[in-house]
């Protein structure tokens, strides 16, 4: 047996006796999910449980550094964790933006105090984090944002307002962009720094979207103390780290696509919805435009998979993040489209228990966004071609 | 289940493969042939090359004098068959000919012919439809039996190499009506046999093809390949086989017409800056990228499945030729839209590639019967 044939045995025993049975049954629905932080109200005894058994091995980050609370785990081995998790249909134990994209950023780009300080936290999920980035008049263009912050000697004060922001609301603590240097080119006067979203000044509101109510926030910044040791990195370089993150962002963002273990497919539901005529649904158009997005949604789910096993040879571009998250937007609006259509005059109902609250019709209402949050289809457009092509 | 990339040897059949055909089956080669209505549509001299270079036998099995480089492997040299639009007997003989032998021929066949085939000394064509859209199991073309051998009529369409094979292979209905699935054989035929005719046809793409009559042509006994009554059995799987490498082929046409076309962007200048700089053009470049890196997703994928023998095959197979006829379809548009009048003219290379990617799309099923196959095969 090889270290690694002996390390798959040890994950799958571990998680025989540690993964709640509650624990074993997928759940992609956004409230059920485990978001930690200082108020969080757990769910259940199991979810709690769950929570502290993975982030005391540091599987909440498995390949994270140990010193600072991580798994340690190499690529291997985080994959056969990833295989043995799925397995036996374990939900994650920790939902986090802070384990997801400031967290890499902090490994990467910050100092030893700050990655002790904060990193652990977010393993444990005891601290919560929201993203401090578009402003109303710096969306796509993003190096454009106006929040100031003013160099008082030995803290910064800041002000400005952030828009889009998830969960500002119940979040402990932001990452946010500043600008300490108006004189400078846009994109070199930008700084990432940290603060607590208890601190004075600091307020938020929701936004309704047309699909209902949402997690985004807008977040007022009225002369708000940052001290200058939760800078990340160095003043006036936080653009570079930004960019880095939203690599990240749109990884996640891309993989949003996917059918979740245990939702029924699109092809499922149509032939539970229209049934077969001599083997085939028995509406032709809508056969066709399914079948048409079936290929599409399959060749995407296998491009992500070729530009994995591509990295992990040593081969490919490395550059593929624009590419996936552009498609698997489009693919998911596209699936959201044909669920409506399937569903005809019950998938427009908004509320009530018998529609599952419309979510069929807020689900494709929400999946608009996919395709213009973390870089609209056009910006990733505008990135593939000017980075990989050379067109400009 | 392998990852999605080559290995060492798959890559540097690649690199020999981009190397040899680069060099001696380039775009000027098909150019040359058609002007001169050469009479055998490729160069003997370079099937005599793609034999030495092993080409030939790479889906034959060693024992017969092969590589069994697989699937994948020739999968590369049809990516950049594609590239060079090289006009050679590749599929006809190397994939289609091998592939039924080695699933029907008999021990005496195997042994005579593929070893032939690999040394460049035999051709072979396969002659199927007999519909205006590819259609399998429609066969009207009958094999009755008479006293100890076998009489053929029937007419076959678009057989690829038809006027060049030495032996061709032919679907015959032996029991059944015409659409029936059950009730078809294969046999093989020499093309010099009494009764056979075949009419050459000039196509758009200046490559062979040709319609193949046959009046009461007689042939013996041990003309079945494989089992009788149940030859469509085997054709799926040539079919499969086929299509997985076609699938390459449309990927390299597509990938040699978008690059030149990006290649044309940054270089051609109107009102005072380059194509390349005006943000309509390059989104649909950016677009038609994708879509590439999902055809090159799908392609390698059908290969694996079939090297693997893997039970989802048939279905990544499908998969792959849709998805690559749609985006051979969008990329040699945009080429030749792209191009402006340029793409318009003979003397561009680039409608050669919209030339050539229509009858690849067409040959063993296209779009949109691979997607209703796709469906088919998933349930729905």
């Amino acid at each position: 047996m090889t270290d690694l044939d002996a390390f798959r045995q040890d994950v799958r025993t571990w998680l025989d006796d540690n993964c709640p049975k509650s624990m074993r049954t997928p759940s992609s629905a956004e409230n059920e999910q485990c978001w930690g932080g200082r108020d969080f109200k757990f769910k259940s005894e199991d979810q709690r449980l769950w929570l502290e058994r993975m982030a005391e091995k540091g599987w909440t980050a498995p390949d994270w550094p140990s010193e600072y609370g991580g798994g340690g785990l190499s690529r291997e081995e985080h994959k056969i964790l990833r295989e043995e998790l799925s397995r036996i249909q374990a939900r994650p134990a920790l939902s986090s933006f802070g384990v997801w994209m400031i967290g890499p950023a902090i490994l990467k780009f910050g100092s030893e105090e700050l990655k002790r300080e904060h990193l652990p936290k977010m393993v444990r999920g005891e601290i919560r984090w929201c993203q401090g980035y578009s402003e109303p008049g710096a969306g796509s263009d993003l190096a454009g944002l106006q929040t100031k912050a003013e160099d008082m000697g030995d803290h910064f004060i800041v002000n400005g307002q952030k828009i889009w922001t998830s969960y500002a609301d119940k979040a402990d603590w932001m990452f946010c962009l500043v600008r300490t240097n108006p004189d400078a080119k846009k994109q070199m006067g930008i700084s990432l720094v940290l603060f607590d979203m208890a601190t004075a000044g600091v307020t938020t509101r929701p936004i309704k979207l047309i699909s209902g109510s949402s997690p985004f926030c807008e977040t007022f910044l009225d002369d708000v103390r940052v001290e200058k040791d939760q800078v990340v990195g160095e003043v006036d370089a936080g653009w570079t780290y930004a960019k880095y993150l939203l690599t990240h962002e749109r990884e996640m963002i891309g993989g949003m696509g996917r059918t979740a273990a245990g939702q029924q497919t699109l092809p499922q539901a149509a032939v539970e919805a229209l049934g077969l005529d001599n083997g085939k649904l028995a509406d032709g158009y809508l056969r066709s435009d399914i079948t048409r997005w079936d290929i599409d949604a399959r060749a995407f789910e296998l491009t992500a998979e070729r530009v994995l096993d591509e990295a992990k040879a040593g081969q490919g571009v490395g550059n593929a993040s624009a590419m996936l998250k552009y498609y698997g937007t489009e693919v998911n609006k596209r699936r959201q489209e044909l669920f409506v259509a399937l569903g005809g005059s019950d998938a427009m109902v908004w509320e009530g228990e018998a529609w599952n609250e419309g979510a069929v019709s807020r689900t494709w209402l929400r999946s608009k966004g996919n395709s213009i949050e973390g870089g609209t289809s056009e910006i990733q457009l505008n990135v593939i071609a000017r980075n990989i092509l050379g067109l400009q | 289940m392998a990852a999605l990339v080559l290995n060492e040897e798959q890559q540097m059949l690649r690199d020999a493969a981009q190397g040899f055909l680069s060099e001696k089956a380039p775009i000027s080669q098909l150019r040359s042939l058609r002007d001169s209505r050469d009479e055998t549509g490729f160069s003997r001299d370079l099937w005599k090359g793609m034999a030495e270079m092993g080409f030939v036998g790479t889906l034959i099995a060693e024992d017969f004098g092969g590589s069994a480089f697989g699937n994948v492997g020739m999968g590369q040299v049809f990516e950049h068959v594609g590239r060079n639009l090289s006009a050679s007997p590749l599929l006809a003989t190397a994939v289609l000919g091998v592939s039924v032998l080695q699933l029907a021929g008999s021990k005496v066949q195997k042994q005579t012919l593929l070893p032939a085939i690999a040394e460049g000394r035999l051709l072979t064509a396969l002659a199927v439809d007999e519909k205006l859209r590819h259609a399998p199991a429609c066969v009207a073309t009958t094999a009755r039996r008479h006293e100890d051998h076998w009489v053929i009529d029937g007419q076959k369409s678009f057989v690829i190499d038809g006027h060049v094979a030495d032996k061709l292979i032919v679907s015959v209905r032996t029991s059944g009506e015409q659409s029936d699935c059950e009730g078809i054989s294969l046999m093989l035929v020499d093309r010099d046999t009494a009764g056979v005719s075949v009419e050459r046809t000039i196509m758009v793409d200046s490559r062979n093809a040709a319609i193949v009559r046959f009046d009461n042509v007689q042939v013996s006994s041990d003309a079945l390949l494989g089992e009788l009554d149940q030859g469509l059995v085997v054709l799926d799987k040539v079919l499969d086989i086929a299509n997985a490498q076609l699938s390459a082929e449309l990927l390299g046409i597509s990938l040699q017409a978008f690059e030149v076309t990006v290649k044309y962007l940054q270089e051609r200048k109107q009102f005072g800056v380059t194509l390349g700089s005006f943000q309509g053009l390059q989104h649909r470049c950016a677009h038609l990228f994708s879509e590439l890196e999902l055809a090159k997703s799908v392609v390698l994928k059908a290969l694996v499945a079939l090297d693997e023998q893997d039970a989802e095959a048939s279905v990544l197979v499908s998969l792959a030729k849709a998805k690559s006829c749609e985006v051979a379809e969008l990329a040699t548009n945009e080429a030749v839209q792209l191009h402006g009048g340029m793409g318009m003219t003979d003397e561009f290379d680039v409608g050669l590639f919209m030339k050539r990617a229509r009858p690849v799309q067409a040959l063993f099923g296209d779009y949109r019967y691979h997607a209703d196959r796709f469906a088919s095969l998933r349930g729905y």
